[in-house]
Order: C-alpha cells, then sequence, then structure tokens
C-alpha cells in the first residue's frame, strides 16, 4: 500500500509557490526511502520552524516536531539523542536559520549531530510580509530598507563547511526531481547533512528568472575535502552550482554520546 | 568581640582563593557527620579564580543546625590577612590557628593563638601546599576533644581518592602537636545519635533527579547552579545517564524539549539570568506539553550582579515566566535535604502532568552544605499517562476532563505524534479558529484544577514551633535556615510557616495557617518583599511586618532573632 502522507490540512501557501514543490519531493523522497525499506516510517520525524516553510510539517502525515522560530536544531539533536533510531529531519528558513539562531546550525555542524537540514531559502522574510533577511542581496528594497539593504548577504556554505558538516549540497525547488534524489542522499548519510534549498518567493521576491539563468548542475561526484567543497560551492559570478558538494562519514555525536 | 551560644560550635577558615578553605570546611563537616554531629556548612568567596579571600564557616552542634553562625569558636588563618578580616567575629574564648601571628594578635588573644607550622611542614614533606588544611583539622580534633581512632577512620573517608595518606599523616600531626600542647577547648558540644551525610543542596537535588529515573541533563554552565552540572557529569559511567553541555541557555532549553518529546526524562539547570535566556522556550513546553524539570539558583542581581553572592528577587519573576498562560509548578525547597525530594517530585510532577517544573533555589541552597537524610529507597518513578490506545487515531493532545493526554512517543507503529509551539488541535496540526482555541486552552488549564486537588498530598507548607500561636513568621527557600536557626533565640513561642509551593500557590493551607494571626513577620531576601506581596495576591492577607535583607548576604541567625524579639 502506497503511504499517504498528505494530511486533512489545507495548504495555506500562494498558489504556485516553490514550497509546494520542496513538499512533493520531500514526500517522494520519504516514500522511496519508506518503499526500498530504508526508512521505518514510524521512525520519521520531520522538523520545522516559523516561516512560510514551517508550515510543511502539517502537511506531511509523518511525526512532527515544529519548533520556536530559529531554535529547531538544538530540539532536532536532542530527539535523536534520547532515540537513535529516529531519523530526524527539519526544515528551516534562511531567517530562521541564518538570522534568529544562527549559532545552532554551526555548533550541530561541529558536532557532527545526526541530523538533516534543508534550508528553505527564499532570501526574503516572507511570513512577515516581506522583510529583508540576512540572505537578501545588497540594495534589496523592501518595508525595512526602503532605500535599499546596506548589508552583504550571509554565505552558510564557508562556514558550515569549516565547522565540520559533513554532507554540504544545494538545490533548487523548481527541479523536483533533482531535489528529490538531494533529500534522499542527505537523509541515507550518517552525520549532519546540510541542504540549501533555492526557493524563489513569487509574492515577495520573485527570482524565478534570475535563478533559471543561472543554476546548473554541476557534474562529478563530491569534493575530497572541505576546502576543495567551498570551491566548487562558490556562486561563481553568474552561475550557481547546484549538487552535492562534500559527503564524508566521521562519528556522530549522539553515537559518542550513548556509547 | 561576639558572644557564641553554648549548643553551637562555630568554625571559621580563611585563606586566598586556590588555598582550599572550602575543601576544609567540607573535609571538617564530613568527619562531624561521621561522628554524628549536626553541622552546616558556608562558603564565601568572589568570582575570581585565583587571590581575594575565600571564607568557609562550619556551624555543629547536636541538634539540626539550619544555618552558620557568625561568632566564631575557632578560626584557621590560612594567610595573615584572614586574622584581621575575621577578628571582629571571634567570640570569648576563641582560638586561632595561623603559621605566624603579629604582634598585636599575639597581645589580643594571649594563650589562644596557637602557632601551627602549616607551610613550614608541608615544605618540608615536599607535599602540595593545599594540604597544610589537614594539619590545623587534626588540631582542631584534638581542640574538641574528638576522639582519635575516630578521627582517623572518618578521615579515611573523606579524602577517599584524595591522597588520604599525605592528609591523615599531617592532621595526625596536628593532633599531636595539640596534645603536646594538652589544649583543649572550653567549650563541649556532645553528638547526636542519628548519622547523617553533609551534602550541599546543588548535589543533592541531582541525586533526588537520578532516583527518579533522570536519563539526561542539559545545562550551560552558570553559578550558582554550575556543581549540578558537575556532579551529574561524573554520574555517567556505569549508567544510562547522560550529560549535555550545548552552546547557550536557548540551546539548552530547546535541546530537552526535543528529548522530551522523544520520551526520555530530561531536566535542566541555570542561574536565574541563564534562565533568563530560555524565556520563549519555557512558555514552548507549557504549549506543547512537555515534561521538563528545571533547576533555577537565584544569585545576587539585577544583570551579572554578584555572581557568588545570594538573593531571594526572582520568586516573581519565576513564577510568572515564559509569555502566555500555560499551567507550570514551582517548588522552592528551603534546604539542601528538602532539595533532593524536591529533585524527585519535580521529575514525577512534571511526567505526570506534562508540564514544566521549576525548582526556585539560590546560592545559599545550592554551594551550602548541611547535614541531611536522603531516602533514596522513598522514591517512587511516576511515568505519568502513556498512551494505550495507538494507531490512526492517536491525537498528542486528546481533550480529556482532567487535562491530561496520553502520551505517545515517535518510533510507535502506525501511530503520528505531533507537536508544535502554534496552538494545536488534538492531533498536532496548527489551528487558529476561536473556539478549537479556547478549547486547547482550557484543556491546558484544566491541569492546574487536578494538581489542584492534589495538594493535600504534596508538602506544600511547611509548619513549625508553636502551631497555635499569635505571632507567625513566614518564610521561603533558603531563608529557611536562619529563620529556623534563629528560632532558637527567639523568646516568645511562635509559629514558623514556610512556603514551599509558589504555584499553584496552597491558598487553602496558607488562608488556614495565617488567618485571625496577630503579628505575621515575613522574612526574605529581596528589596520588594515578594512572598509578602504573593501571599496577599493569593489570600487577601496582609502581613503586619516584613524583614527584607537584599545585601546579597544572607541572614545571621543571631541578629535576627534579635530583630524578631524587637517586634514581637
Amino acid at each position: 500500500m502506497p503511504l499517504n502522507l498528505s494530511t486533512i490540512s489545507k495548504i495555506t501557501w500562494c498558489p504556485g509557490c516553490p514550497n509546494s514543490q520542496i513538499l512533493v519531493a520531500m514526500r517522494q523522497a520519504i516514500s522511496a526511502l519508506a518503499d526500498s525499506g530504508t526508512l521505518k516510517i514510524e521512525n520519521l520525524v520531520a522538523g520545522a520552524g516559523i516561516g512560510c516553510h514551517g508550515k510543511i510539517s502539517d502537511y506531511l502525515n509523518t511525526n512532527a516536531f515544529t519548533a520556536l522560530h530559529g531554535r529547531l536544531i538544538p530540539s532536532l539533536t536532542g530527539i535523536k539523542c534520547a532515540n537513535h533510531d529516529l531519523t530526524v529531519i527539519g526544515m528551516v528558513g534562511d531567517g530562521d536559520a541564518y538570522s534568529e539562531g544562527l549559532e545552532h546550525i554551526i555548533h550541530a555542524a561541529r558536532r557532527n549531530s545526526d541530523i538533516k537540514i534543508f534550508v528553505h531559502d527564499n532570501q526574503v522574510f516572507a511570513l512577515t510580509q516581506g522583510q529583508a533577511s540576512s540572505e537578501s542581496p545588497k540594495g534589496f528594497k523592501s518595508k525595512t530598507t526602503p532605500a535599499g539593504s546596506i548589508e552583504e548577504p550571509f554565505d552558510a556554505f564557508p562556514v558550515l563547511l569549516s565547522s565540520g558538516a559533513t554532507f554540504a549540497a544545494r538545490s533548487y525547488a523548481g527541479d523536483i526531481a533533482r531535489t528529490k534524489s538531494i533529500i534522499e542522499a542527505a537523509i541515507k548519510h550518517k552525520g549532519f547533512s546540510f541542504v540549501e534549498i533555492i526557493q524563489p518567493c513569487i509574492t515577495f521576491f520573485d527570482t524565478r528568472d534570475y535563478f533559471k539563468e543561472r543554476v546548473f548542475w554541476r557534474e562529478g561526484g563530491p569534493a575530497e575535502n572541505q576546502f576543495k567543497a567551498m570551491e566548487l560551492c562558490k556562486k561563481d559570478g553568474e552561475k550557481i552550482p547546484l549538487g552535492i558538494f562534500y559527503n564524508v562519514e566521521k562519528p556522530t555525536f549522539e553515537e559518542q554520546l550513548l556509547k | 568581640m561576639r558572644k557564641s551560644h553554648d549548643s553551637v560550635f562555630t568554625i571559621g577558615i580563611g585563606g586566598a582563593a586556590g588555598d582550599g578553605a572550602r575543601e576544609a570546611g567540607n573535609t571538617l563537616g564530613t568527619i562531624l557527620a561521621e561522628l554524628g554531629y549536626e553541622s552546616f556548612v558556608s562558603f564565601t568567596y568572589p568570582s575570581l579564580i585565583r587571590g581575594g579571600h575565600n571564607f568557609a564557616r562550619l556551624t555543629f552542634s547536636k541538634e539540626k543546625v539550619y544555618s552558620d553562625h557568625e561568632a566564631l569558636d575557632v578560626l584557621i588563618a590560612l594567610n595573615e590577612e584572614s586574622i584581621g578580616l575575621h577578628r571582629n567575629e571571634l567570640a570569648s574564648y576563641a582560638v586561632v590557628f595561623a603559621d605566624l601571628f603579629e604582634q598585636k594578635d599575639l597581645a589580643a588573644l594571649g594563650n589562644n593563638a596557637v602557632a601551627l607550622p602549616m607551610a613550614a611542614t608541608v615544605k618540608d614533606m615536599n607535599v602540595p601546599a593545599i594540604t597544610r588544611n589537614s594539619m590545623a583539622l587534626g588540631a582542631i580534633c584534638y581542640l574538641l576533644d574528638l576522639d582519635f581512632e575516630l578521627m582517623q577512620t572518618a578521615l579515611q573517608k573523606a579524602f577517599n581518592g584524595k591522597q588520604p595518606e599525605t592528609n591523615i599523616k599531617l592532621a595526625d600531626m596536628g593532633y599531636q602537636l595539640l596534645k603536646e600542647k594538652g589544649f583543649k577547648h572550653k567549650k563541649k558540644i556532645s553528638p547526636s545519635p542519628e548519622k547523617k551525610e553533609l551534602i550541599d543542596g546543588n548535589s543533592a537535588l541531582a541525586k533526588g533527579l537520578i532516583a527518579a529515573g533522570l536519563d539526561f541533563y542539559v545545562a550551560y554552565p552558570m553559578t550558582p547552579a554550575t556543581s549540578i552540572l558537575h556532579f551529574l557529569a561524573s554520574k555517567q559511567k556505569d549508567s544510562s545517564l547522560r550529560v549535555i553541555q550545548p552552546e547557550s541557555e536557548l540551546s539548552v532549553i530547546n535541546m530537552a524539549l526535543g528529548i522530551a518529546y522523544a520520551g526520555k526524562r530530561v531536566a535542566i539547570g541555570s542561574a536565574s539570568g541563564g534562565f533568563a535566556l530560555m524565556q520563549e522556550a519555557v512558555s514552548c513546553a507549557g504549549m506543547m506539553e512537555a515534561p521538563l524539570v528545571i533547576a533555577v539558583s537565584q544569585r545576587q542581581a539585577p544583570a551579572t550582579g554578584l555572581p557568588t553572592y545570594s538573593s531571594q528577587t526572582d520568586l516573581r519573576f519565576v513564577i510568572h515566566s515564559g509569555h502566555g498562560e500555560f499551567p507550570k509548578i514551582v517548588i522552592a525547597p528551603g534546604d539542601p535535604e528538602e532539595s533532593f525530594y524536591a529533585g524527585a517530585e519535580a521529575l514525577n510532577l512534571a511526567w505526570r502532568y506534562q508540564l514544566p517544573v521549576i525548582i526556585l533555589i539560590d546560592k545559599i541552597i545550592s554551594e551550602h552544605a548541611s547535614t541531611s537524610l536522603l531516602k533514596a529507597d522513598k522514591i517512587k518513578i511516576d511515568h505519568g499517562s502513556v498512551a494505550t490506545e495507538l494507531g490512526e487515531k492517536y491525537g498528542r493532545y486528546q481533550i480529556t476532563s482532567d487535562g491530561i493526554s496520553p502520551m505517545a512517543f515517535p518510533g510507535t507503529p502506525n501511530t503520528i505524534v505531533k507537536t508544535t509551539s502554534y496552538e494545536h488541535n488534538e492531533i498536532g496540526i496548527t489551528i487558529e479558529e476561536a473556539g478549537p482555541t479556547k478549547a486547547m486552552l482550557n484543556k491546558r488549564f484544566a491541569k492546574t484544577e487536578t494538581i489542584i486537588k492534589s495538594l493535600d498530598h504534596h508538602e506544600t507548607v511547611k509548619i513549625y514551633g508553636n502551631r497555635s500561636s499569635n505571632d507567625v513568621i513566614v518564610f521561603w527557600g533558603s531563608t529557611k535556615g536562619p529563620v529556623l536557626e534563629a528560632a532558637k533565640y527567639i523568646k516568645k513561642s511562635v509559629k514558623f510557616v514556610q512556603i514551599i509551593w509558589m504555584d499553584p500557590f496552597d491558598v487553602k493551607k496558607v488562608t488556614q495557617e495565617l488567618s485571625g494571626a496577630k503579628n505575621i513577620i515575613c522574612v526574605e531576601c529581596n528589596h520588594d518583599g515578594q512572598l509578602a506581596a504573593l501571599i496577599r495576591e493569593k489570600t487577601g492577607i496582609a502581613v503586619t511586618e516584613k524583614i527584607l535583607k537584599f545585601d546579597s548576604r544572607p541572614f545571621e541567625p543571631v541578629s535576627l532573632a534579635e530583630e524578631i524579639n524587637k517586634k514581637i
């Protein structure tokens, strides 16, 4: 019997929002892992933060932990510590992971906590009506930056790779099939997985055309070390590479703690 | 020159940080406990690692000692400044041990100035300087007329794992030195028949948590809560207990919410400043109905304040902690023994009622030690209401008449467990409609009603002294120590009321104990009279007098008794 991963909850994202594409990719990835026997559905905990992305926990018919804004990541480590049979994944927004509570994702990477983090990066605070986030480009005009943002955007990849992330990948929400396969690989990875999913906000910062012209799937496997991975993931002027940049195995925080 | 009371004996040990005054105080307390004495050991120190004046003070007696006294019968001066700093606290007949005395001290103390070559002896023996305390401990044992053999056995126990041979040898030397002088103290205290354990409140609280089946302790270091973290970290070996020290207090409490959601018994702890950082997640624990124990140890605030000194200034903050309205339990034990039972009870209550339970203590309870009777075999583990009806229909937040929804945890086949910081329906999915919002809020507050119905089964309020007296002294937390110690010197026969449960407040019992009293004196260590105000808010009863202290130091029992004697 195929898994029923939908719930009674009515989807309230804007019609056409790429969040729905991420939801489809996520459901497909979970179904594939469950069908192949890799994952017992009762052992999956889907975490979410607060922001447009966070509604996803209501739309997934799985165990769920919807945290406070910016505080999902330590909760996920707690869940994994309490029961290492669980597969612990978390959806966070760019405001939710890179602005409020930025320290948590860095420390989770440093610990190699066995949790899988998917950042829905729409480069804007959408749920609060479109303010600049730490991912918004310099010059971004919004209600809080009427003359254009004077801050440079934050690049999480070098920070997380140098902090010790053992899996790092970037995807584009519009490509459901590839996003699904990256989600699957991230969940299968033992240790801390970091996946940034570019997700244009069609209401407050419609970047669909901008990204369509620039994203490309890079050839070849992941880098052999974190420094090379930093090179691979770099947004090189007009081109934005997608794919898995780094994937190594190291002892996880939870297995060492419970030893 | 101070007057010291005949029934108690007080020893002060002063030195620089790193001289081991605290260890010496605790060792002496352990020896005395082994010999059957009741004691209370306080420790005063500034917030630094080296230098500065550290002072341990131990009061012992045949009867329960609730607080240490200021008047010193013996002073061990590990450095020169200690004599000058404590000269005014010396009782008549006070004996002072030091390496060397200045001429003016010799003149004042006469035969009671006892030179002990502590520093020279450890130098000759080529052993660590810190062990020189042991020579003074041995000298004190002779001074107090303690049996030599008993002292040896007690020292073995006290120095277990801490160079027992060196320390015992030095203690023997100190003992013999006094014996040669034939010098015994004029005051003699006999031991009590019951043997207890000397323990500080943080260790006792931690032991209580363990007794109630603690799986995880998560904390970020902050004085005076840190030693709970140290104690539990040292207990992980050969145990399933695990201790985690994350990057911040925010991480601590959010990690604990995850642990509780996944079904493990978890406690966290901090000073009130660290607890302040956790506020949004305290509220989240209320919303998620997460079983979570939080130990909060008060120190002198606001802000960083005086990190190593005490206060009772966070009663209001803690009972109102977390935004929004949700049930929680706040228990304020008054000493290490009560902290042990509070730790165990808190964990059981958290699981029975699925809510945050806060144990409110302070620096005095956390770090000062007193002889206590901790009966771990009395503790039973309450796992709370665990769901038996699982499957597709399961809802983590099922509405029930007592407000308690049976718990299931992720990993249960065919059962989905959803929790969220948003208001939610019975299956844990976000809602925004008015009716269901009110229904879920009412469900959570039904737990408060359930708890209030059970208050008679808990020690929410403790009564001491003359139960029928019209003069009532009311107090909470560590002020129990000086108040009950002062009770020995209060002339009138009065009733003492200790309030332990702060939320829910036992309105019925407190009203019963306070109504009709002629004088109600509230004693607490804060500026605003927070307990007095809470009593008035909850019962309508106004206290007639407040004795407040807010200089970061606890009440001194003999002075407090004098102040109370003037008022009644």
